[in-house]
């Protein structure tokens, strides 16, 4: 008989997930899909729009982090506009995504995922919170959070506000940087550096801590997928594209970002809004794979700045015999590097003298009919494809988003953690279990609606299907 | 020259014969919002945002186009007049599609500072969403009519400072629309100079410049009366209260 289990409080976010687990005649877990049931439709509305537009539209995808598609979308633009942007507007446009990085990956550590770790899976779900870990350690998060609070201070400084600034435009950006405004962002540098390293001592516990059960934690091989740079750096903002499989052979490699439909297929399935994107040489749904920090970190040669690139070397080490980290819980740590890497890169990139130019502005008609623009977000590669008009009107958008990138390998995940903790004979489902299926979709860090981001608790809806498709047990949250 | 005197929210004023009461209004910096007026065009009271209450009678007037007569006693905000203008704005809000945060004049819009003049927090009618067009074939300028609110302006400027005549209005009701020339798209105008006035004088979104981004497009509709002072006066003069 079925049972309904509420728990409460609730945090009130934007995304909305469900979870069914499927069980079979013995009650064991045969299958388990994670579904989004919620849908945004920028495809379709942004048809008729104005190339110029679609930067300030598409940043409006998500309160996180817009200024990614602002930048992936300026791209876009300058290809539309076939324009080579000023050196000046291409560093500044940088600056602006690694700031983006940072604020989103510390977001996700500190706010979201270190209480799970910090306060431990099956602590008190009401104080499993942000405002659990400032109670346990004020200190900690409070760094955190200040961390947080540089990256979101570098897109203000750039673009004049935190969230939604339409300061990226397709051919550069809208205003230069003076110099009073880099010296500001400079003196955060030596904070911010010490706070990633604080994390990565953390981390490093939170490894040990939970050695045993972090094999479970969507821990199987998978295509990854990122940009490298042309010498096969870490990279976020330009490149290639590189393809490696969970063996550490390259399937593929300098991809033209452009040629990203030639390789990448997307699959629809009636039971999710998200669509389910793969390689296409592979075929659906062989074709999973992996993309963000986890992929970034695996697929690039060396990190150009040392202390990063010290940590890569240590993550490798993680990887046993195949050199490639396979295990999603190991995301976490690919962010914690990314991290340190921003901080780095961005002190190099305000060092740069270049950053301050005046010349930040290509000014181009419409010059070609389709143009792609693709950067690294926090949670993955990022596409934005348009066709326009000779006039600049937007005639058919298509928006390949990290979060649905993930969606194969978070279905993978679900289904891992519910085979190993779920026990079906009891046909029951605890809180415990209920949050380690959480913690595991977010090692992803997944955006649902690619709007904002669960803050705390995602709302899950959990069913236990019996093989009949009776519902056994449900909870939500 | 005849003087009128009249009263204005208890004050008493002297107009010049020929002033509207908008007029004596603004040389008085008594504060009455309005949309459609434009100093150096012709008036129109289209958008009844400066209405006012008049002693003696039911009706409201509108302040653009009314003139004061001896001993009138004019109010211009009352309960009653801030409850209608809060209307008018909801109402423009509710007929068009107006995304203030993906609008080229977003923070620099008429409409937008009226809604917070009139504390617009939500509106009452429900959205029409009508689906209007964008027309971007002009080399230069881009028409979009989900944002118009029919004020008229362009076309007043075009045909009274450009004396070009491009706009004109097309339809009936609630489906009226801005359209150049023979109901074509503006960048087959024969009759367009591309001068911009236009789009310097609309009071949204709905003209502006070819590539401008979200926020960016920042309009300056005072060098209208400084065109038309100079053609009919010979005054080549900008005065603070013109720049302002």
């Amino acid at each position: 008989m079925s049972k309904m289990i509420t728990i409460s409080p609730v945090t009130r976010i934007e995304g909305h997930a469900k979870i069914t687990i499927q069980l079979d005649d013995k009650n064991d877990v045969i299958d388990a899909r994670f579904h989004v049931n919620e849908f945004r439709g920028f495809e379709k509305f942004t048809e008729g729009r104005l190339l110029w537009e679609m930067p300030g539209i598409t940043s409006r995808i998500c309160g996180i982090c817009p200024a990614s598609h602002l930048v992936t979308s300026a791209k876009a633009g300058d290809d539309i506009l076939a324009v080579e942007i000023p050196e000046t507007a291409e560093k500044l446009r940088r600056l602006l995504t690694l700031a983006q990085w940072l604020q989103s990956h510390a977001l996700s550590f500190f706010h979201l995922s270190a209480p799970d770790f910090l306060l431990g899976f099956d602590s008190d779900p009401a104080t499993r919170n942000v405002f659990g870990l400032i109670a346990a350690d004020k200190e900690f998060t409070k760094r955190g959070i200040r961390l947080r609070k540089f990256g979101q201070e570098i897109i203000e400084i750039l673009g004049g506000r935190r969230i939604h600034t339409p300061w990226t435009v397709p051919g550069g950006v809208r205003e230069p940087l003076e110099l009073a405004k880099r010296d500001q962002m400079l003196t955060w540098i030596p904070e911010a550096r010490e706070t990633v390293k604080l994390a990565l001592d953390a981390l490093k516990k939170i490894h040990k801590k939970y050695a045993k059960e972090i094999p479970e934690f969507g821990n199987f091989r998978t295509l990854l997928v990122g940009l490298v740079s042309k010498d096969g750096g870490l990279e976020y903002y330009d490149g290639f594209l590189r393809i490696k499989d969970g063996n550490d052979n390259t399937i593929a490699d300098k991809i033209e970002p452009k040629k990203y439909f030639e390789h990448f297929g997307e699959a629809v399935e009636p039971w999710s809004y998200l669509k389910f994107p793969y390689y296409k040489p592979f075929d659906y749904p062989r074709g999973m794979y992996r993309v963000g920090p986890l992929a970034r970190v695996n697929i690039c040669d060396y990190i150009e700045t040392p202390l990063a690139e010290a940590e890569r070397k240590i993550f490798k080490s993680l990887s046993g015999n195949v050199n490639v980290v396979n295990n999603s819980f190991y995301y976490h740590y690919a962010r914690c590097i990314e991290m340190l890497f921003a901080v780095e890169k961005i002190e190099m990139l305000l060092k740069d003298p270049a950053i301050l130019g005046e010349t930040i502005r290509a000014q181009a008609s419409i010059n070609r009919l389709e143009g792609i623009g693709c950067s690294e977000a926090p949670r993955g590669v990022l596409f934005h494809h348009y066709h326009v008009n000779k006039d600049g009107v937007i005639q058919k958008a298509n928006l390949l988003i990290a979060t649905a990138q993930n969606n194969l390998a978070m279905n993978r995940t679900v289904r891992q953690i519910a085979s190993h903790f779920i026990d079906g004979k009891k046909g029951k489902i605890t809180e415990g279990i209920l949050n380690r299926v959480e913690a595991g979709i977010r090692c992803y860090d997944p955006c649902l609606s690619c709007s904002t981001h669960a803050l705390g608790q995602m709302p899950l809806h959990v069913e236990l299907l019996s093989a009949g498709g009776e519902v056994l047990d449900e909870v939500h949250r | 020259m005849s003087v009128i005197t009249f009263t204005i929210d208890g004050e008493q004023y002297s107009a010049k014969e020929g002033d509207t009461i908008l007029q004596v209004a603004r040389d008085n910096k008594i504060p009455i919002p309005t949309l459609c007026y434009l100093e150096g065009l012709s008036t129109f009271g289209a958008c009844r945002l400066c209405v006012v209450e008049i002693e003696g009678s039911q009706k409201l007037f509108p302040a653009c186009t009314t003139k004061p007569t001896e001993s009138m006693i004019v109010h211009t905000n009352t309960v009653k007049l801030k409850k209608y203008r809060k209307m008018i704005v909801e109402l423009l809000a509710s007929e068009g599609n107006h995304q203030c945060a993906v609008c080229v004049v977003n923070g620099h819009c008429e409409l937008q500072d009226l809604a917070y003049e009139v504390e617009l927090d939500h509106v009452r009618f429900p959205y029409l969403f009508p689906k209007k067009s964008l027309d971007a074939t002009h080399k230069d300028f881009v028409i979009d009519r989900n944002r118009c609110v029919l004020c008229t302006r362009c076309v007043r400027v075009c045909h009274e400072v450009e004396a070009a005549h491009v706009w004109d209005i097309a339809g009936r009701g609630i489906d009226c629309e801005i359209i150049a020339d023979l109901n074509q798209p503006w960048g087959t105008s024969p009759s367009c100079t591309s001068c911009g006035k236009c789009v310097r004088v609309c009071p949204t979104g709905a003209l502006f410049d070819k590539g401008a981004a979200v926020g960016e497009m920042q309009k300056e509709s005072g060098f209208i009366k400084f065109i038309v002072n100079a053609r009919n006066k010979h005054e080549w003069v900008r005065t603070a209260h013109e720049e302002e």
